[in-house]
């Protein structure tokens, strides 16, 4: 069967990002075990006497990768996929998406070099100096280009649903990291913000909160939206529930980020803003929730037999999960305790380890076969891996609310006279068992990646060929 | 009801309220207009009618009536909260809450509940005061809430940090002086070689070995007696002829075997080289004098109370 390459869909590009973000998702889950460990044991901070291994340098290395990396990857290879297959049209140029590929991995491999280096802008989450984020915006703008245009070339007539989070997500990541990123350069590595005091607190946390809001929660509500109903078989629950959560969605997220800077230097009227929009931001969020996990109705015995299906879903609890803690969080009075604790870093987990990773590898054992046209080596592994990720989000985030409730509570205690209980390094010295606990909970995790990625590798690398579906339809669906 | 001075023109006020209100309204605009729909058990929900990839379909149920609710719920909270509290622009509130007063408050709060605990030892001198269990209790805690960071939990400092229990003061150690540190703080100035004049490695190193020869530790002689004439051109200043220091200006006497730094040779010259710039901030006017000389009391108590 001949046929011409604009009879099929392009997914070369697809298989590299597919394979980079396992790849990605090791290295950056290793280094947040790392990290874990000199936060347990601080004495392997300086096993060498040298700064690039410290945690300072290694956190941002790890939150870059996970979040970045691992996370940025699973985007481009499943949005490439969809917006294909949704549109029954080949990407509108080949070269660009390789652009996209090669210059994405370019990005993550100076973000590796320079942030242990400590070259940082000092900002969570955009710490690459200036070099980097041009080089960042062109590849997004790119990005843009390639999955819009195909858009605009569509041959069925309606916008799939996922196609409108995977939008959203690269337009409103462009404008945020344009905006945070605006800096005065004095030299090859060094810039100045361009924002003063709380308005840079200000766009960053802006930029903060929405790379949650549209990086981690959009893009991945895209994947959810094609790979939940094909990996279940069947419709998605609600059309008119997509459409209100996705625009109360976008609305409020973009207003949430003052809630990072209660009780600080910003005005009143900023914080309660932010506060209100958080609260208001539940129910769009739950929509999300009530479409993932309703359209299995009917189906609800694949859970059973289908660990495939039980990654989606399972991310997707934890996705409603860690939506409610996030608005409660934002409540002022909520957050005075649980501000500056690990409780944060809690949450951040459960929506990173238990929503962001667990879709992403639901759709990447429903993808990578498909892609690379070979039957997947075992389903057994991909069992193993979702108990031995489950255990760890469990011990990881309980481990943290502990934590973080009892350093907010120690930090608060005052005696008789007015003057604190605790000294700070005490709350420090009461972390340790949480912080093994993490750690342990971190190594279930990563050792799921590992796990994963032999699963994937045995794939890809097997005789054990399935037919590639390829071929672009040519009576195009209504 | 609008705060005046918080935006530099009316434009900024309404450009926050109209947008907030708008999309609050979209909010219920959308739920009205596609939440009006009940389920109906009997009813067969059928797709949408459009197909993607193959069999991708979409059913149209009607949204759940709790997450209507929920929605509700939390659209209502933030309207009630914005009424209540600084939210639109410059409004401020019915409840007239802020930041700055809710922290006035508070501090009011804990002056009127604590503040009668420490003032009655204002009147007392330190020295008898350091002879007080309960006042070096109250100071001890006070420490421990304010100084460990540089000093340590155990008071016995580290590098760049005094140690507090050797009676071996920078500053004095007088209840006075200890109290005057404590309030208005302290500022050393060690110039570098370069400000004070020193001609390269050689004469840093020939002081840095007269240094080492006034507390009796190993150095190498011909240097030491090189070094002496540049102390005694240079240093002596501010330690003196015979290098025991001067309280006044913080200089520390070179001829014990307290180190704030570290006396080792490569320390030392780092010291010569760069010079130090020691700082000890002030406490005055966020404890008050009580609590300092509490605070002054417990850090006395360390040297005297053997």
């Amino acid at each position: 069967m001949a046929q011409t390459i604009e009879e099929t869909y392009n997914y070369k590009v697809i298989r590299q990002f597919a394979i980079m973000t396992i790849v990605w998702g090791v290295v950056g889950m290793a280094v947040g075990v790392y990290i874990a460990a000199e936060l347990t044991w601080p004495w392997l901070n300086n096993i060498i006497d040298v700064p690039y291994f410290t945690f300072s340098r290694l956190r941002p290395l790890h939150t870059n990768a996970v979040i970045f990396a691992f996370g940025g990857s699973a985007l481009f290879a499943t949005s490439y996929y969809v917006v294909q297959r949704t549109c029954n049209v080949r990407l509108i140029s080949d070269k660009l998406a390789a652009f996209t590929f090669w210059g994405w991995q370019l990005v993550i491999v100076l973000a590796a070099i320079t942030l242990p280096l400590g070259i940082t802008q000092s900002k969570e989450y955009a710490e690459l100096e200036w070099p980097i984020d041009i080089l960042i915006a062109v590849v997004w703008i790119v990005y843009a280009i390639v999955f819009f245009g195909t858009i605009a070339k569509r041959r069925v007539k309606h916008i799939y649903v996922a196609n409108w989070f995977y939008g959203a997500f690269i337009i409103t990541i462009a404008m945020l990291h344009i905006f945070n990123n605006l800096a005065v350069p004095v030299s090859m590595w060094k810039s100045y913000s361009a924002y003063a005091g709380v308005q840079d607190a200000m766009v960053q946390w802006w930029y903060g909160h929405n790379a949650v809001g549209f990086f981690l929660t959009a893009g991945f509500l895209g994947m959810m939206y094609y790979f939940v109903p094909k990996q279940a078989e069947r419709p998605v629950y609600s059309y008119r529930l997509s459409i209100v959560h996705f625009w109360a969605l976008i609305f409020t997220y973009i207003w949430a980020g003052p809630h990072h800077l209660h009780y600080t230097a910003l005005p009143d009227w900023t914080q309660s803003l932010g506060m209100a929009m958080s609260l208001i931001l539940l129910a769009p969020s739950w929509g999300g929730m009530i479409n993932g996990i309703m359209t299995l109705s009917g189906a609800w015995e694949k859970l059973r037999s289908d660990p495939i299906l039980r990654f989606l879903i399972v991310s997707v609890s934890f996705y409603g999960m860690s939506t409610f803690e996030g608005p409660m969080m934002a409540i002022k009075t909520v957050n005075a305790l649980s501000h500056y604790t690990d409780w944060t870093i809690g949450h951040v987990h459960s929506g990173a380890l238990g929503w962001v990773a667990l879709i992403s590898m639901g759709s990447l054992y429903y993808l990578i076969p498909r892609v690379f046209g070979r039957k997947l080596y075992s389903l057994k592994l991909v069992e193993l891996h979702f108990w031995t990720a489950t255990i760890g989000i469990v011990l990881y985030i309980c481990a943290m609310w502990v934590s973080g409730i009892t350093q907010g509570l120690m930090w608060r205690a005052v005696n008789p006279d007015g003057t604190l209980t605790y000294s700070f390094v005490e709350s420090v010295q009461a972390m340790h068992p949480y912080y093994l606990t993490r750690w342990l909970g971190g190594m279930f995790f990563l050792f799921g990646m590992l796990v994963m990625a032999y699963n994937i590798f045995k794939t890809v690398t097997s005789t054990n060929e399935m037919e590639i579906n390829d071929r672009i339809p040519t009576v195009a669906a209504h | 009801m609008f705060e005046s001075g918080v935006f530099t023109s009316q434009f900024w006020n309404w450009f926050i309220i109209i947008p907030t209100i708008g999309g609050i309204l979209g909010c219920f605009a959308l739920i009205f207009w596609l939440g009006r729909d009940r389920p109906d058990p009997d009813k067969k929900v059928e797709t949408m009618g459009h197909v993607w990839d193959g069999d991708l379909a979409e059913y149209n149920n009607p949204l759940p009536r709790w997450w209507l609710n929920l929605f509700f719920i939390t659209l209502f909270t933030a309207i009630i909260y914005l009424i209540l509290y600084p939210g639109l622009g410059s409004y401020t509130g019915l409840l007239g809450w802020s930041e700055v007063k809710q922290y006035q408050q508070e501090m009011d709060a804990a002056e009127t509940r604590y503040g009668p605990i420490y003032a009655k030892y204002s009147q007392e001198p330190i020295a008898a005061l350091a002879k007080n269990p309960e006042a070096v209790q109250l100071g001890h805690r006070l420490y421990m809430t304010y100084c460990t960071i540089c000093h340590g939990s155990d008071a016995k400092g580290m590098k760049g940090f005094p140690n507090l229990h050797d009676d071996d003061w920078l500053w004095g150690g007088k209840p006075e002086r200890i109290e005057e540190t404590i309030k208005n703080g302290r500022q050393a100035n060690m110039p570098s070689a370069k400000q004070n004049g020193l001609q390269g490695e050689e004469e840093i190193n020939n002081v840095m070995n007269y240094v080492r020869s006034l507390s009796g530790l190993k150095h190498d002689q011909a240097a030491a007696a090189k070094g002496e004439k540049t102390f005694k051109r240079v240093c002596f200043a501010c330690h003196g002829m015979t290098g025991t220091g001067n309280k006044m200006l913080g200089a520390p006497n070179l001829t014990d075997k307290t180190w704030l730094y570290g006396g080792s040779p490569r320390i030392l010259k780092e010291t010569i080289t760069n010079g130090r710039q020691g700082k000890m901030p002030a406490h005055g006017e966020f404890l008050g004098d009580a609590k300092v000389h509490l605070l002054a009391t417990y850090i006395y108590s360390l040297s005297h109370n053997k």
